[in-house]
């Protein structure tokens, strides 16, 4: 049913650190590989081999140039569905595919019944569902919900693709209603951040903002020179001293 | 935006399919016309045609196009699946009243009861159709609160076009039918051409800063693309190509839409019957060409936020 629940049991969601990403497309590869195998298989991809490769991708990572001359920064922006409180990608289907889970809120298109109308991807500010051309039906982030509560997998990899791949712990997987939980603290504490907050779509994933710069650009250049220790002039420092002197020659 | 070709010719054929509806009923209600079974049959079933044609061609849009049923389920929160309610509710009372038109004559209160409802169920499939546009936030030449009453208005000028082309094939047009479809044409011209000045002065709101979040560092600019070839979301988003020919295509629009078969028809008043269908004739194709000049020009000139992400500095 495309009418959103009230509320959710829980928030589930991403919290994706930007000063911390390294634009490896880890993410993004894992997501892949995982989920061409998962719920929304198969992740189609035509030509990838050729001059025009092309293929439902469900994150995207994006790098930005940030600010002007000296103090401008590089900015690696993964990008994928926010699993939004109140998302339109949901209400806009006119089928009922498309819906929000009332328990944990994340946000699935029911592969049986999507009739790859495209509407929900035009009502996503985020571009968070890519269509499928081949499969004839729409796709997007699952939040892994084939491997979050896998009783099959070991506890460790109970968390999204993109989480467990991520090599700097830029990602951050949690419920996100929950004041105490993790993430909620990491949003708190970093500042944490909704994207185009003004559409009124209410993001659950947030974003934390690059930390500030700590380079030259902020800090006086003072490059320190080598300290020289307090010598208590006994004769083997005296030794140490004289071999230091030779060996600096 | 990606103009969907089949979403065009939908939009433009059930449209006028629906005016012609709207109008034929409208005038058999008021009495302005004889409910002649050869009427009824051109004429009520050239509307079906159009209106059928323009529901099968929009089916060509999806990916399971044998699913298509499933549409008519979630009317309570999707514009789409009402437009396809409405759409199909419509035929109750159309189909209703062809059947009373055609074959029984009767001019009692059932028949004036089905073209009431024919007429407001048409009206509101248009309207819902606009809706379906109107309703995205994410694209703001279609948020516009014109688009969906300019639906409608074009609907009742190509209507009133097929109309008059109609009524001529049997003979004379009574007198206020062309006036009434000049009005409307005039109506539609006059709103669209306020909404290509509203989103024209529009302020830009959204910034590629506010969709990363990142304006608080200054300006936001690509430096390396997700991909190195187009994603869907480029191609049916991102869409540009002749947006820089819009002032042309516009005046295109207007001029064959909605001016010329203006004037073709104010000249028909006065030509002689074969002449005057002729006139009738060249006014429906000049605005066909114009409708679906204008509906295409409604795809491409639209941009959708999500390509803040791709380098568009404002939307």
């Amino acid at each position: 049913m495309t009418a959103l629940p009230s509320s959710t049991g829980q928030k589930l969601g991403l919290v994706i650190d930007l000063d911390t990403c390294v634009g490896c497309q880890a993410c993004a590869t894992s997501c892949k590989e995982w989920n061409t195998g998962g719920y929304s298989a198969p992740l189609t991809d035509t030509d990838p081999y050729g001059a025009d490769p092309d293929g439902a991708w469900l994150n995207r990572v994006h790098s930005y140039d940030v600010g002007e001359g000296a103090t401008s920064r590089t900015v690696h922006f993964p990008r994928s569905c926010l699993h939004c409180e109140t998302p339109a990608c949901v209400t806009v289907c006119p089928t009922g595919a498309s819906y929000k889970r009332a328990s944990d809120g994340i946000v699935l298109v029911n592969p049986d019944t999507c009739i790859g109308c495209k509407l929900c991807s035009w009502a996503c500010p985020y571009g968070a569902r890519e269509y499928d051309y081949t499969d004839g039906i729409m796709k997007k982030c699952t939040l892994c919900v084939d491997r979050i509560y896998n009783e099959h997998l070991p506890p460790e990899d109970r968390v999204p693709a993109c989480v467990r791949a991520c090599p700097t712990g830029a990602r951050h997987f949690g419920d996100l209603g929950d004041e105490d939980s993790d993430v909620s603290r990491l949003v708190r504490e970093r500042g944490g951040y909704d994207l185009l907050p003004e559409m009124g779509y209410k993001p659950v994933n947030k974003y934390l903002p690059p930390r500030p710069r700590r380079d030259a650009t902020t800090t006086a250049c003072s490059a320190p020179g080598e300290a020289v220790a307090a010598s208590n002039g006994s004769a083997i420092e005296k030794l140490f001293a004289f071999a230091d002197k030779i060996l600096s020659r | 935006m990606h103009p969907a070709y089949s979403v065009i010719i939908f939009t433009t054929m059930s449209g006028a399919g629906f005016g012609l509806l709207a109008w034929l009923a409208a005038l058999a209600l008021l009495g302005r016309i004889e409910a002649t079974p050869a009427l009824g049959i051109a004429g009520l079933g050239l509307a079906f045609a159009l209106i059928v044609a323009g529901l099968v061609s929009s089916t060509a849009h999806l990916g399971r196009p044998e699913r298509a049923w499933r549409a008519f389920s979630q009317w309570h929160t999707s514009w789409l699946s009402r437009e396809g309610v409405l759409a199909v509710a419509t035929f109750v009372p159309a189909g209703s009243l062809a059947l009373c038109w055609t074959f029984t004559g009767a001019r009692g209160a059932f028949f004036s009861a089905a073209a009431v409802l024919a007429i407001a169920l048409a009206v509101a499939s248009v309207y819902a159709t606009g809706m379906i546009y109107q309703s995205l936030t994410t694209i703001r030449a279609w948020a516009h609160p014109l688009v969906a009453p300019i639906y409608v208005a074009v609907a009742a000028a190509t209507g009133g076009t097929l109309t008059l082309f109609v009524l001529r094939t049997f003979g004379d047009v009574p007198y206020g039918v062309a006036e009434a479809s000049i009005l409307f044409s005039l109506l539609a011209a006059i709103l669209k051409y306020a909404y290509w000045q509203g989103i024209d002065t529009e302020a830009r709101t959204h910034t590629a800063g506010d969709a990363t979040g990142l304006s608080r560092f200054g300006t936001v600019r690509v430096l390396d693309p997700p991909h190195t070839q187009a994603n869907f979301v480029m191609r049916e988003m991102g869409y540009t190509v002749a947006r820089k020919h819009a002032k042309t295509l516009r005046v295109i629009a207007l001029s064959l839409g909605f001016a010329l078969p203006t004037v073709l028809t104010a000249v028909s008043l006065a030509a002689p019957t074969p002449g005057a269908l002729l006139l009738a004739g060249l006014a429906v194709v000049s605005m066909a060409i114009g409708i679906l000049t204008e509906r295409w020009l409604f795809f491409a000139e639209a941009q959708h936020v999500v390509m803040l992400f791709y380098g568009a500095q404002r939307a």
